[in-house]
């Protein structure tokens, strides 16, 4: 396979041709945050934490789903970046009821942290408090759309590792909503397989163990690559 | 059939219209059908019926005239005399209007009749809409009659495909859906690009509110389309086309069906096209009611019977579009000009326009204007003309404003810039772009931070909800707007929200939140004190917002 | 930082709509409130029984989100009054809890909670007039008066209560480390 090479933050280091940005400047070990991207999964870029500046372009790209090229120079952190990823946070924040302190999640969110790593320490947008009723007729999980940022993790890994393709989404804008089936009660889906990935690989509390209750939910999203690697490399890991 | 068979074809339908003393040509496309056109149009064949005159007499249902807000429209053709053009014609008058061409008899219709030289008409330069209102839509000899197919023929039986390509990219011509994109360069990209099967997608999803250009253009002549995509077909190679037509749009979709129909059934389109080797189908896909499908990569996800989501670029679909396969994707009026380029050559296209931007371009004129319609005019012309010369200036006599182009992607060009040429470069310049065509004008009863709301609130709406800049940054500004219009903003608001808008313009995925904030920002760039106006003194200069909610 | 005649921080904490449990953490500095104290002198608060917010505040607490109108004026009294204002926990930080009812119809809940349920309903009068009206949806303190500290946390521990004391009482910036600002 070729090897392209490209300044990240000033230094130069090498990828391989095909490579996400994001993958590549995390094999140099910078932290960059991002929601939508699990490793494992087809790359979304949706939640636009993981945005890069490319000299030469006035626009920011999301580095999950840009390729590394020749040439190319890149920065990961600056004023710009870290302004703009609060904002895509606070945004977050402010579209559903996200209140921590009653979530399965709590102290676990990946949102949380990344709220908290980024600084957000309060949000400057009006809290938009939609009315969004949950799913419980699911007899292991729990689907809460207040919780839900849109990553759509949980229909990715439905469709593409499962194979069920039970969860999609409906709806466009802030109408968004993931859904089970045709948008029937999660229960009574038929193509559900009750694996529960989508419960392990949602970043937030909007899907979660039944009976779990404030703080108790540890998620894995491990498995995925437990998973994908005995499938696709036949590599097991028994442990 | 071949090139022959084509021209005799023309010859049969030039004969037969010629054995007429006279055509009418009865607008039936959507403005003057809504405006009672096709009870005219009824009418008209019900008094030649009735005065016996169907040897001597047609009546014929076609496109677009153009000024639309004169409609129903009536065009009299005589052998050997100018045409007359009536408006506002009523069922009843049909019979009137037989009186006096046929009849000779003194009836009073002058105030009904438009003007020969109405400069609505003369300072136009119809390239795409040359045939409009001319041609019956639903008859294919009526396109042919005009010339038509035959720069297909030409192309395929005298021209390379580099050399359809390089006559594009020589005329000039940059892509009419919005970006202005050279599309001599996008067609090189497709031809170029490895790959088995290719495509070509015509876009006729067209959204901004108040623009109606692509619809006139395929209820009007949809051959024309069809003749430019088949055109494109060859020069890329591709065999398949799609022409996405909005879900609002049935009758263009209708008329179009019928268009491919019959193509196909004269061998123009479908397999070996006029005899030669090259084969071309086109399909229709409708849209099912989303704004963003109007972006490249959502449409194609639509005609992959995917959800209309925008996915990240690269790859451009020049090289991975439909199906993997290289696929070229023009606006449909792009495609309208393509037959008149190879027809007439490069160096006849590029006479029109300016230095960067060639030819003439649609505009759907709207909002406060005494002629609203659909208008062609050559790049380069001006506001003032299109406004005052055009459209007849502004109703009541009141002061122009600002002009909207571009729709919720665009923003206004306020009266000071009336006298700047509009192409690609100056309305970018002015904060604005060329868009797809709208073109809404203003008087000072408009209130700006309104305007800005009302295509904020657009585009909340259409926004597909993929990434969260656009999903609920759109929600947010519009709910500052809604503060600023209701008095309950503060200067802080107004600086958060022009971070926001920058935010949103440079982190959103696709063209529709990248662009989302520009109505903002061009208002907030001519008419800052209008804003301030709202929040420190609570007033409406406009006198259009109400003050009546609290701020806790 | 300035400080009144007797050389100590003039403290203040307000409770608006939250469950008391920021008060709690605060009293959860357990052996060191002794310096706390020797420290400023705690003008106003829940635990002391002042009942008008007094003028020359350096600092001022508030728990809890703006839930109705007593919240809102006393919330702009302590803008007026005070030097710093701190958001003291997710309440008065996000809304929280309170701010679940946001969703719902102001009118139709205070229906549903005082007049359609068990038990006799309040008469319609004190709803008006000895209760303080809700206003229509919760609001965090920022959106009704400029805030300065943020203190996260539901509650805020007792270490980032600390930090954000030490800090204060330095004169330095309150910048908390990341573990100590997550909500929640």
């Amino acid at each position: 396979m070729s090897v392209v090479t490209l300044t990240i933050n000033d230094k130069l280091v090498s990828a391989q041709a095909g490579q996400s940005l994001l993958s590549a400047i995390k094999d140099q070990g910078i932290d960059i945050p991002t929601l939508c991207c699990l490793e494992g999964l087809t790359d979304w870029g949706g939640c636009r934490l993981c945005m890069v500046e490319v000299v030469g372009s006035p626009r920011l790209v999301a580095s999950c789903v840009t390729p590394v090229a020749e040439g190319m120079v890149i920065q990961t952190e600056s004023q710009r970046l870290t302004a703009y990823r609060k904002m895509i946070v606070e945004l977050l924040l402010s579209e559903r009821n996200h209140i921590c302190a009653s979530c399965v999640m709590n102290g676990g969110c990946e949102l949380q942290s990344v709220a908290a790593k980024l600084g957000v320490d309060h949000v400057r947008y009006d809290y938009l408090c939609p009315d969004l009723p949950m799913d419980a007729s699911h007899e292991r999980n729990v689907m809460d759309p207040n919780r839900c940022i849109l990553c759509t993790r949980c229909v990715r890994v439905c469709d593409q590792v499962e194979g069920a393709h039970t969860l999609d989404v409906m709806g466009r804008g802030i109408q968004q909503r993931v859904i089970a089936g045709l948008n029937q009660a999660w229960g009574t889906s038929r193509s559900c397989t009750k694996c529960g990935k989508c419960v392990q690989v949602c970043p937030t509390g909007a899907l979660f163990k039944k009976g779990a209750t404030a703080a108790e939910m540890e998620k894995q999203h491990d498995f995925l690559i437990w998973i994908l690697d005995g499938r696709e490399k036949k590599i097991w890991r028994w442990s | 059939m071949n090139r022959t068979e084509l021209y005799a074809m023309a010859q049969a339908e030039l004969d037969r219209q010629q054995k007429f003393r006279c055509r009418l040509l009865c607008c039936a496309s959507t403005p003057c059908i809504s405006s009672g056109g096709t009870a005219v149009y009824e009418a008209v064949k019900q008094a030649i019926e009735a005065e016996g005159l169907q040897a001597e007499v047609e009546a014929v249902a076609t496109g677009c005239v153009g000024p639309c807000s004169r409609g129903p429209l009536i065009t009299v053709k005589m052998e050997g005399r100018e045409d007359v053009v009536y408006e506002q014609v009523t069922p009843e008058m049909a019979a009137r209007i037989l009186d006096k061409h046929l009849r000779s008899k003194p009836v009073a219709l002058d105030d009904k009749m438009l003007p020969a030289d109405w400069p609505f008409f003369v300072k136009q330069k119809k390239i795409v809409l040359a045939d409009s209102g001319t041609v019956d839509p639903e008859k294919l000899e009526s396109y042919v009659a005009r010339g038509g197919y035959t720069a297909l023929g030409h192309a395929l039986r005298e021209m390379t495909p580099e050399e359809v390509c390089e006559e594009i990219a020589r005329s000039g011509i940059r892509g009419r859906g919005g970006a202005g994109y050279p599309s001599g360069l996008k067609w090189h990209m497709v031809r170029k690009a490895p790959g088995e099967k290719k495509y070509v997608v015509a876009n006729g999803d067209e959204g901004d509110p108040g623009a109606y250009m692509d619809r006139t253009l395929m209820e009007s002549d949809p051959h024309r389309v069809l003749e430019g995509m088949a055109i494109a077909g060859y020069a890329v190679g591709a065999d398949q086309g799609y022409i996405y037509v909005r879900g609002e749009y049935p009758l263009a979709a209708k008329r179009l069906e019928k268009a491919i129909r019959a193509a196909e059934r004269r061998g123009l389109l479908g397999s070996r096209v006029l005899d030669s080797n090259f084969s071309f189908r086109i399909d229709i896909r409708m849209g099912a009611g989303a704004f963003v499908c109007g972006e490249e990569t959502a449409l194609m996800a639509s005609i992959m019977g995917r959800r209309g989501q925008p996915v990240p670029r690269p790859p451009y679909p020049a090289n991975k579009g439909l199906w993997g396969g290289p696929t070229l994707i023009n606006n449909v009026e792009t495609f309208g000009n393509i037959a008149a380029i190879i027809g007439n050559g490069a160096e006849w296209y590029a006479s029109f326009g300016t230095e960067k931007s060639k030819g003439a371009k649609i505009f759907a004129l709207a909002g406060k204007v005494n002629n609203t319609g659909l208008i062609e005019v050559p790049i380069g012309i001006t506001l003032r003309e299109i406004v005052y010369d055009i459209g007849g200036g502004i109703p009541g006599g009141r002061a122009f404003k600002a002009a909207q182009t571009g729709g919720p992607s665009g923003g206004c060009i306020p009266a000071e810039y009336l006298d700047t040429p509009i192409d690609y470069e100056t309305l970018q310049k002015l904060g604005s772009i060329m868009g797809s065509g709208g073109l809404i004008v203003m008087d000072d009863q408009s209130c700006m931070p309104d305007v800005a709301k009302f295509f904020m609130e657009f585009c909340m709406d259409e926004s597909c909800g993929k990434c969260t800049p656009c999903r609920v940054g759109t929600v947010q500004m519009h709910r500052m707007l809604d503060k600023i219009t209701n008095g309950t903003a503060t200067m802080d608001d107004l600086k958060r929200l022009e971070e926001l808008c920058l935010m949103v313009k440079e982190s959103s995925l696709c063209g529709l939140g990248q662009t989302a904030p520009n109505p903002i920002y061009s208002t907030l760039r001519y008419f800052r004190d209008e804003y301030e106006a709202h929040i420190k003194d609570h007033h409406c200069p406009a006198g259009v917002c109400q003050f009546g909610a609290k701020a806790v | 930082m300035t400080t009144t005649a007797s050389n100590k921080v003039r403290l203040a904490t307000a409770w608006f709509g939250g469950c008391a449990g920021c008060h709690m953490s605060l009293l959860d500095l357990d052996e060191r409130l002794i310096d706390v104290v020797g420290l400023v002198d705690i003008v106003y608060s829940p635990v002391a029984d002042i009942k008008v917010f007094p003028e020359g505040v350096d600092v001022t607490l508030v728990e809890g989100a703006c839930c109705n109108d007593e919240n809102v004026h006393l919330a702009h009294e302590v803008r007026e009054r005070s030097k710093i204002v701190i958001a003291f926990g997710d309440c008065a930080v996000t809304g929280n809890v309170p701010s679940m009812r946001n969703r719902l119809d102001r009118d139709q809940m205070i229906n549903s909670v005082y007049f359609e349920g068990p038990g006799k309903p309040p008469p319609t009068s004190v709803l008006g007039h000895f209760l303080p009206t809700l206003i229509p949806k919760v609001l965090p303190l920022h959106q009704v008066i400029p805030v300065d500290i943020f203190l996260p946390g539901c509650p805020p521990d007792p270490e980032r209560i600390w930090a954000a004391i030490v800090a204060l009482l330095k004169g330095e910036p309150v910048l908390l480390p990341e573990e100590m600002r997550s909500f929640g």
